[in-house]
């Protein structure tokens, strides 16, 4: 014979109706928030590392390598020093060096950042495990006056190939300077990539210079001086492009891996100027073992707000044994035995903590639909891999378990109960 | 196999007690019974004032108490060599017992109590259906024999009802799968003199239509000439009659 009070289990809590409701959603909302952080933090862990692959080392003006990664391809803070275009073109050039990939940043338009670099960008860039990136429309930019496209910028901003785009000195939303006399056409647009260059715009560091004044278009420039650190520059003609005299931050590959790590060595104590070189894998490694306190704290904090929600249960669960003899006695009397009451009381338990598990799951995954994106990118991380998995089921699972095993004691205490009250409980 | 499966014979009576002694834990006897029958089929009303023993008499006999000497047979088993398993089963499937009150489970339907029973005894829930049809349909019809068709049919809640309804669903779930015993401890003292007697008239009727045995306690002694033996606890009970008092 199976359990035949366990249907009762779900009667009784309906009948017990708000206090019910409200244990379900204390663990409801507890689940939510074990199930965010863990989602949130594996999917923003996930969205840095999909956000570069390929790359061998990446390297910039002297700085600690977490904040050399940080702003040079994850486009959150700002560079305080850039690398000699001179430097970058001696790397170019050694051997053993594949391709290299420069990346000027600094200028922005309505608010997201302009990204100065060559074709060696949407060659030889590669995001979440090897996968290049691709043009939904349109082509790569060729010219210095044309500009491509992350797909979140042209989605959100509207633009369509054509559009003449203005950008801007600075980072910010509002700009002080905006070069309007050198308007960008745009003449491709990205597919999504799940990484920070969705939200970017991406020009010829020709194009760039041009806005700076240093570009090969009609205008009178002279070498005029903008006076910012990062963007002086000076006519400086190269196989029929403008060049600047710095940039930001170069990205580069390798023909055989071993030889990275020397070349980093190399690059870390290069004599020409101060230059940091890192490996990113080894250096998100960095990011995450800071990040990672914090994350522990998080992970512990919403683990005890479920051992409260836990509790929680218990104390409902030994409330209700005193005014629930009678209805033991009842039980008995229609045939149930001591065991079948200890399965309702677990039941009950583990009914209460399923259904607040089920629904905390499912709340955080209606949330994540509904603000998800626009949280990740205000936060200016991508968050990857967020769908129902194996963790939900197994912290529904785990949570229906642990009440089950906290109700044993009240149940067995019911059991006891209702063996020595037979049918007749004494008021 | 439940032992109520077991061949009728001479002595299987409902119930019998012999030379039954029971106390709780460390206190003085509070049952001495030396012997008490109620055959099969037969319908005993047992008189007994409150503290008489009635509660721990019904106990012994529903297998959730067990004397410290003495043999109690029910339905044709001997208590003493069932299992607490067994007795539970036993249970399930030979009795239907009715209390002084509070006999719902609240949270559920009148429909939902009536087939209680029939949730722990796969007898009892093939009785009703082959009385019936199904379970549902069994518990409607004993329902409409005791006037409360109508609460079944709105989905009543047990705590919707009054006391004397309340009662009547009790009974109606005794009844339910035809159990051979009727246990009914105080059934009536919450109820007023008409309910009172529609209460044990339909109780009797239905018991006599099954076959039923019945056993009913109460300490209303004008109740017992409806039945066809009346027995009185207080001369049946020696401690009570040595020490007076006991639960």
């Amino acid at each position: 014979m199976s359990a035949p009070v366990l249907p009762l289990a779900g009667a009784s809590l309906r009948a017990r109706g708000l206090t019910a409701v409200l244990t379900v959603l204390t663990v409801a909302l507890s689940v939510l928030l074990l199930v965010g952080v863990e989602k949130v933090r594996s999917g923003v862990r996930q969205g840095f590392e999909n956000t570069i692959s390929g790359a061998d080392l990446v390297v910039g003006a002297r700085t600690s390598p977490t904040n050399l990664l940080l702003y040079s391809i994850f486009h959150i803070g700002n560079a305080t020093n850039s690398v000699s275009f001179e430097t970058y073109e001696i790397v170019a050039r050694a051997p053993g060096v594949a391709w290299t990939i420069p990346i000027s940043l600094g200028d922005s338009h309505r608010g997201r950042r302009v990204i100065g670099t060559t074709e060696a960008f949407y060659d030889h860039y590669e995001y979440a495990n090897g996968r290049r990136l691709e043009l939904a429309e349109g082509r790569a930019f060729e010219a210095p006056e044309e500009i491509v496209l992350g797909a979140a910028t042209a989605r959100d901003l509207g633009y369509q190939l054509g559009d003449e785009i203005v950008v801007a000195h600075g980072g910010g939303d509002v700009s002080f300077a905006e070069h309007t006399d050198h308007p960008f056409t745009v003449v491709g647009v990205l597919k999504r990539t799940g990484t920070p260059i969705d939200r970017s715009l991406q020009v010829s560091l020709a194009g760039l210079e041009a806005v700076h004044g240093g570009g090969p278009d009609d205008h009178d420039h002279e070498a005029e001086e903008h006076g910012h650190d990062d963007h002086e520059h000076d006519e400086h003609d190269h196989h029929g492009h403008a060049e600047p005299d710095t940039i930001t931050a170069f990205i580069v590959g390798l023909e055989t891996r071993p030889l990275v790590l020397r070349l980093q060595r190399d690059l870390n104590t290069y004599g020409g100027e101060a230059l940091t070189a890192i490996i990113p894998g080894l250096a998100l490694a960095q990011l995450w073992s800071v990040v990672g306190v914090a994350e522990q704290v998080l992970a512990a904090i919403a683990l005890f707000t479920v051992v409260i929600g836990l509790v929680l249960i218990l104390t409902s669960v030994y409330s209700s044994l005193a005014q629930r003899r009678r209805e033991m006695a009842v039980l008995r009397a229609v045939g149930a035995r001591p065991r079948d009451v200890f399965l309702l009381m677990i039941g009950e338990a583990a009914l209460l903590a399923g259904l607040g598990g089920a629904l905390g799951v499912a709340a955080f995954y209606a949330a994540y639909g509904l603000y998800g994106v626009e949280f990740a990118e205000r936060a200016g991380a991508s968050l990857v891999g967020v769908r129902p998995g194996l963790f939900d089921i197994g912290t529904i699972a785990g949570v229906t378990l642990a009440a089950s095993l906290l109700a044993v004691g009240p149940a067995f205490r019911a059991m006891r109960a209702a063996l020595a009250d037979g049918l007749a409980v004494k008021y | 196999m439940t032992p109520s499966d077991k061949p009728e014979s001479a002595k299987d009576a409902a119930v019998d007690l012999r030379d039954v002694r029971f106390r709780w834990r460390t206190g003085p006897d509070v049952l001495v019974v030396d012997r008490l029958s109620v055959a099969a089929g037969e319908r005993v009303f047992l008189r007994g004032p409150s503290g008489s023993g009635k509660s721990t008499l019904l106990g012994l006999v529903a297998g959730v108490a067990e004397p410290q000497s003495g043999a109690v047979r029910v339905l044709g088993s001997d208590m003493a060599r069932l299992s607490g398993a067994e007795r539970d089963a036993l249970r399930a499937d030979g009795m239907g017992v009715v209390f002084q009150l509070f006999n719902l489970l609240p949270y559920l339907s009148v429909l939902d109590n009536v087939v209680l029973p029939c949730r722990f005894s796969r007898r009892r829930r093939d009785r009703a259906v082959a009385s019936s049809g199904s379970v549902a349909a069994e518990a409607r019809r004993l329902l409409d024999t005791l006037g409360l068709e109508e609460k079944a049919r709105r989905g009543a809640k047990a705590s919707d009802l009054s006391v004397g309804q309340q009662q009547r669903v009790a009974a109606a779930r005794a009844l339910i799968g035809a159990p051979r015993l009727i246990l009914a401890d105080e059934p009536t003292s919450a109820l007023d003199a008409d309910a009172r007697d529609t209460f044990i008239a339909l109780l009797l009727d239905e018991a006599k239509t099954s076959g039923a045995a019945v056993l009913f306690v109460s300490h209303e002694a004008a109740l017992a000439e409806r039945f066809d033996r009346a027995e009185d606890l207080a001369t049946l009970n020696g401690a009570w009659t040595t020490q007076g008092r006991a639960a």
